[in-house]
């Protein structure tokens, strides 16, 4: 459920409509899966009117208004909690906003909408609010590619690029791969562009997990691919066929499996060798892609970053190279936000985005964001625990011990926890208790202990029995058949006497 | 997968202070060095030295007590191409360039000795230590047999050693070099020679004795320039007299004696050959518990008499958990041969914990020997940039002894092995057993007697007549 506050300023809408405020209206949704798979999504709508403070901040906005400064003004003294909404609406000629926009969606959960005068006032407005509050948390594709691991293929997650599954933590590694040191002697100040770049970034991102960075220089690592000639440029090229090829060689060098218990996102700046310069990334129709880098989904982005080559002239290889971490970290954050999954919103017609904060990530991206991840990681504890249901009952030869039991009873608790914090909009709570079910299903899934008794098989007490057993039952049952035999003679003889 | 998206949305970064500062980032650096050694038997020993040193502050989270000494060991494990592969990839230029050039792992393994080390430690950067920076050195050692893989010739060349020649120098190496060791054979050209001739000679002492060595420099680019690529290539003129090597002023050995599978002593034997220095020596035993020491059975004896070591210290073991530690500080006097030796039983293990091959033996660790041993000639204070890296690992202060450590060889030790088929041939017996005498008891006590006709026919009977028929004995 999302809690949206609509807060409506004196000339939004009509007078008689203003009396009726305030009051709540629920506005639910199905969305239909697969197999029989829905997911209910509500808008919890609570309609007020503006307070005093509210009303000065929206009406002194500046005329060709952005909006920022209004919204800087209207700075709530309580912080929101995560997942809701805040809505204004403001009246049809205010000129907080540009003349031919309807609505400007701001980077902190807020929103601002045009009221109109109109007897359906409230409807209008309702239909409106909605398809904002849509794009700015819940829409089908997110829960779609939230839950492209447990859904079948189809035509959901296909050609949806997948975002990263949901983890405890993610550990992200900056490579420089440098295959030609006899002609490049290239330096980077991947610390300090870390620091002021990445870190904002991760610390706002900071709710979803753990996350540490590291970095290394490579030599001598070459891409596995050879890139071709282009004569019309006079540069090189690789094409948007082989980039699949590319990796593959270059990930055995790069160590990132090693030591580590959060899965790894890659990010390597290639220099190419001199023999091999500039060179460039082409699409698919022949051009230049502009910033010359490509990512792959749920591993890492690649840069190439062409030398100048002006540094060449008049100096003794090798030239020293210092590369501007600007370029670069602007595509890599931008490859970061698609690796998480926190795309282009689908936003209503009309409707001005305002651009994002300094870190990168609006807020109200981050509150989409933990709402996939809560209903992936619900799927995710579900499907456990519903495995290992099914395994005990076709082996019964597994020993479940007590901390397995209380795991087990835990990560129960823990889905249903986070279910009810869902319908109730706490979003905060959900996430962690979603976090707290995966891990404990997981932990009882893969307990070591589970597998001490798996090779006790059948037959191997059936080899230890029957040699013993069998030569002692044989005689005695031979008798028993002999008894049996007299008796029935036995019974026959006094009926033939008689 | 897919190209980068349009960045119209979110360039948003530029927000970040000013323009990029340009400090100047921490220096690393890296040298590398070969050492040959050719060998009065004819064999040639060669050991790579890498060492890279980073000059920034690594974070260390909470200081660890540097006091506390953690030991472990496989003696069971041997090292194989799998240890070298990630060993080589912590080198910068790995196999591309530079000395690593020559690591190739079906030569390196083709020989008589092979050793491998890393060692990381922090070092001081100035005389009063107010920087640290890290220092990570590499070490490869290997013996080539003049029969195995000389095939017989005693003639060696970089070539004939390990397949491949030196090309260029690693471009991030500062230095990188080659010494051959032409201690005896500096003077007279006449017994070994080495060929492209060196320009430049190094002396030292190394290890307490005078060594002079011949420097080929990487980095020089006349050496490389004129035929493109380093091939050294030592010639023996007159073939190299059998003669002994110098018997080195520390060595030692280890034995286990005894018979049976319940009892056994452990001995250590250490030889100090110096003929009138004795110095103390740090020996360092961890023994496995299944081995149950009798401590009180310790005795060390050199020449005959009882030496009491000046510092003993002793953990018991506690079994399944913990092994045997034993570690002491023995003076050992000049020209003297001392015996650590101390008894032990054999446990008897539980039968799951056996390996699949018992009976192959069970491994005890090598003990580790520390010695700061005299030189017999003074050497002068280390200085750690200019010295070749060989003379740095250890260094000492003052330069009239050197520091030495030792292992012993590790040694196998039968323990007491059940007959892991006993369990099927007690079910065998028991239920054959059981089957036979129950089975017989009860058809006795339960068998039915009838009186039978006696048979006038029958084919045993027919038998039996015809054969007393041949025999000529009347019928049955």
């Amino acid at each position: 459920m999302v809690p949206v506050t609509v807060v409506f300023t004196r000339e939004s809408v009509p007078l008689d409509d203003q009396e009726k405020l305030p009051f709540t209206v629920v506005h639910e949704r199905e969305i239909p899966l697969k197999y029989k798979m829905k997911i209910k999504c509500r808008f919890q709508k609570a309609y007020r009117r503006a307070l005093d403070h509210e009303e000065e901040a929206l009406s002194s906005g500046i005329v060709q208004g952005t909006g920022r400064e209004a919204e800087a003004m209207l700075a709530e003294p309580q912080e929101q909690a995560e997942g809701s909404l805040t809505v204004y609406v403001i009246s049809e000629h205010s000129s907080l906003l540009p003349q031919d926009m309807m609505s400007y969606i701001g980077p902190k959960r807020t929103a601002v909408v045009r009221g109109i005068m109109h007897r359906e006032a409230f409807n209008i407005i309702g239909r409106r609010i909605v398809q904002i509050a849509q794009a700015m948390s819940l829409t089908e594709d997110v829960l779609a590619a939230a839950l492209a691991d447990h859904l079948p293929e189809d035509k959901w997650s296909s050609d949806k690029r997948r975002p990263l599954k949901s983890s405890l933590g993610y550990e992200i590694t900056f490579s420089l791969l440098n295959p030609d040191p006899r002609s490049h002697d290239v330096h980077w100040d991947i610390e300090g562009a870390v620091r002021r770049y990445v870190q904002p970034f991760l610390n706002a991102l900071s709710v979803a997990g753990n996350f540490s960075v590291d970095s290394q220089i490579l030599y001598y690592a070459m891409l596995g691919v050879n890139p071709r000639f282009d004569p019309a440029s006079s540069s090189y090229y690789l094409d948007m066929h082989s980039l699949p090829h590319v990796i593959n060689p270059v990930e055995s060098r790069l160590g990132s499996s090693a030591a580590s218990l959060y899965p790894v996102l890659n990010f390597l700046l290639y220099v190419p060798e001199l023999a091999h310069s500039p060179l460039y990334i082409q699409d698919k129709d022949g051009a230049p892609v502009a910033t010359n880098a490509f990512h792959s989904p749920r591993w890492g982005g690649i840069m190439i970053y062409n030398v100048d080559s002006k540094a060449y002239n008049g100096s003794e290889l090798p030239v020293r190279v210092e590369v501007d971490m600007v370029r670069v970290m602007e595509v890599f954050l931008a490859q970061l936000r698609l690796l998480f999954g926190i795309a282009q919103p689908h936003v209503p017609p009309k409707c001005l985005l305002s651009g994002p904060k300094s870190e990168g990530l609006m807020t109200w991206e981050l509150d989409r964001l933990l709402w996939a991840r809560s209903v992936e990681n619900l799927a995710t504890a579900t499907t456990t625990l519903t495995s290992l249901a099914q395994l005990l009952g076709k082996i019964s030869n597994i020993v479940i011990k007590d901390d397995v039991a209380s795991e087990v009873y835990r990560a129960v608790a823990a889905v249903q926890k986070a279910a009810e914090e869902l319908a109730s909009g706490h979003l905060a709570s959900a996430f962690v208790a979603s976090q707290e079910a995966v891990t404990s299903s997981e932990r009882a899934f893969f307990d070591p202990s589970l597998l001490h008794l798996l090779y006790f098989p059948d037959d191997q007490k059936f080899a230890i029995y029957i040699p013993l057993f069998l030569p002692m039952a044989v005689p005695i049952l031979l008798s028993l058949v002999k008894i049996f035999l007299e008796t029935r003679k036995s019974w026959k003889k006094p009926e033939k006497v008689d | 997968m897919a190209a980068a998206m349009p960045l119209a949305l979110v360039v948003l970064l530029l927000l970040g202070p000013g323009g990029p500062a340009l400090a100047e980032p921490p220096r690393d650096s890296l040298r590398e060095e070969l050492v040959i050694t050719p060998l009065p038997s004819g064999d040639v020993a060669a050991t790579f030295q890498f060492r890279t040193r980073w000059d920034s502050e690594l974070q260390r989270k909470g200081d660890t007590d540097h006091y506390f000494l953690r030991y472990a060991v496989l003696p069971r494990e041997v090292v194989c191409t799998e240890n070298l592969t990630p060993w080589k990839k912590l080198l910068p230029c790995s196999s591309k360039a530079g000395l690593s050039v020559l690591l190739k792992a079906d030569r390196l393994f083709h020989t008589s000795y092979h050793s491998q080390a890393v060692h990381i430690r922090p070092v001081c950067r100035n005389t009063r230590c107010t920087s640290i920076s890290w220092e990570l050195r590499q070490t490869l050692s290997v013996v080539f047999d003049a029969f195995i893989t000389g095939q017989g010739k005693k003639d060696w060349s970089l070539f004939r050693m390990f397949s491949r020649t030196l090309t260029e120098p690693c471009p991030l190496a500062s230095e990188s070099r080659v010494y051959v060791d032409i201690t005896n054979y500096s003077q007279d050209n006449e017994t070994l020679e080495v060929n492209p001739p060196p320009t430049t000679t190094y002396q030292d002492v190394i290890l307490g004795t005078r060594r002079t060595y011949a420097v080929y420099d990487l980095l020089d680019r006349a050496m490389i320039n004129n035929s493109r690529n380093l091939n050294l290539q030592l010639k023996w003129k007159k073939p190299p007299e059998n003669e002994a090597p110098l018997v080195p002023f520390l060595h030692a050995q280890r034995y286990v004696s005894g018979y049976g599978l319940q009892k056994g002593e452990l001995s250590t034997l250490l030889y100090n050959t110096h003929p009138y220095r004795a110095f103390p020596v740090l020996l360092l035993d961890s023994v496995p518990w299944y081995l149950r020491l009798y401590v009180h059975t310790l005795t060390i004896t050199s020449k005959g008499k009882e030496n009491k070591p000046s510092y003993i210290h002793y953990q018991p073991a506690q079994d399944r958990l913990q092994p045997h530690l034993l570690e002491m500080l023995i003076q050992l006097p000049a020209n003297s041969v001392t015996k650590v030796s101390i008894q032990f039983e054999r446990a008897l293990l539980k039968w799951t914990e056996y390996t699949p091959d018992p009976n192959h033996g069970f491994y005890v660790s090598p003990s580790v020997l520390s010695a700061l041993v005299p030189s017999m000639v003074a050497a002068k204070p280390v200085d750690w940039e200019e010295s070749p890296l060989f003379n740095t690992l250890f260094p000492v202060s003052d330069g009239s002894s050197y520091f030495v450590r030792l292992y012993t060889e590790p040694l196998l030790v039968n323990l007491p092995t059940p007959d892991f088929s006993m369990p099927y041939n007690v079910i065998c017996l028991t239920c054959t057993v059981v089957a036979v005498c129950y089975g017989s008891f009860y058809n006795l006590l339960t068998r039915t007697f009838h009186i039978e006709e006696p048979s006038t026919g029958g084919l045993a009977k027919r038998l039996a007549n015809l054969i007393r028929r041949a025999r000529g004995v009347p019928p049955l």
